[in-house]
């Protein structure tokens, strides 16, 4: 799941839940079942989790752009300056 | 295949990754937003918005403005003694009936109810003995009478019955399925109990 895929899937869960809560409790107020509120509720939590928690291909429209390694490459490396250290030291 | 840091870079060229399809683990690992972190998410934050919607449910019991009704009668003294042990006791038949429909929300469990004799001696300004009590399951059930003797013992804490002018009195408690519970009561007045043992 890329950053954008993050940021939506999160405001998607948040969102959902509010509104099928909201529907949860008009529905049971309205038509007197307090039964009625929990099972909008709980369909309405497992709907959203079907949606927002596994990672669906739709979260990874925009996948990050790393350098090119070829570029990594025209520099020198940490690892070279590490061994010259040791090397100092074990003379 | 791990990322390699070079100091001598610009500030946001600071990370480089072997292959450009490769996450960056040491700084943001995989775990940061996994399939976990998304239910746990999810799960808490759904529970914190139940226990919302139920504060709101228990809260809309007080838009219901409840007006129910009970009449008593007493039909009967059966008996009227006194105990070896100095105490009054007294077996009553009432009808009982009452109409407690409009206590009954989306949000009512039960409602429980208990008829209590009340009466002033001159020791005790109130005392109170529960004669009978029902639970009522249902707003069906919730419009009743019944035809009963007293369920539990009318006795007195001593020897002050006879003559004695008393109230009853129908308390409920209704029970919600979240929330608050709500108590009142209705207080039948004009009852005597007679001046000698029976």
């Amino acid at each position: 799941m890329d950053w954008q895929g993050q940021k939506l899937s999160e405001q998607l869960m948040q969102i959902m839940l509010v509104a099928f809560a909201v529907a949860a409790f008009l529905a049971g107020y309205f038509l007197s079942s307090f039964q009625l509120m929990l099972i909008i509720y709980a369909a309405g939590v497992v709907l959203t989790s079907l949606i927002t928690v596994p990672n669906w291909p739709f979260f990874n429209r925009h996948p990050l752009k790393w350098l090119d390694p070829a570029e990594a490459e025209r520099h020198p490396k940490p690892v070279v300056a590490n061994s010259k250290k040791k090397a100092v030291k074990s003379h | 295949m791990y990322p390699t840091l070079h100091s001598a870079l610009p500030s946001s060229n600071l990370l480089h990754f072997e292959s450009s399809t490769q996450r960056p683990r040491l700084f943001f690992p995989k775990k940061m937003h996994s399939f976990g972190y998304r239910l746990n998410a999810l799960l808490t934050f759904s529970v914190t918005i139940l226990a919302i919607i139920c504060a709101f449910a228990s809260y809309s019991d007080n838009l219901n403005l409840p007006s129910p009704s009970a009449q008593i009668q007493v039909l009967n003294v059966n008996w009227f003694q006194k105990q070896p042990n100095g105490d009054d006791v007294v077996s009553l038949t009432m009808n009982i009936s009452a109409n407690l429909e409009s206590m009954f929300t989306w949000n009512t469990k039960q409602v429980f109810i208990f008829v209590a004799a009340e009466y002033e001696t001159p020791l005790n300004a109130l005392n109170q003995v529960s004669l009978w009590d029902g639970i009522i399951p249902s707003k069906e059930q919730a419009k009743f009478w019944i035809h009963t003797t007293n369920k539990y013992y009318f006795t007195d804490q001593g020897s002050n019955l006879r003559g004695k002018e008393f109230n009853l009195t129908l308390h409920w408690h209704v029970m919600p399925k979240t929330g608050k519970m709500f108590a009142d009561k209705i207080v039948m007045s004009g009852y005597h109990l007679p001046e000698e043992y029976r």
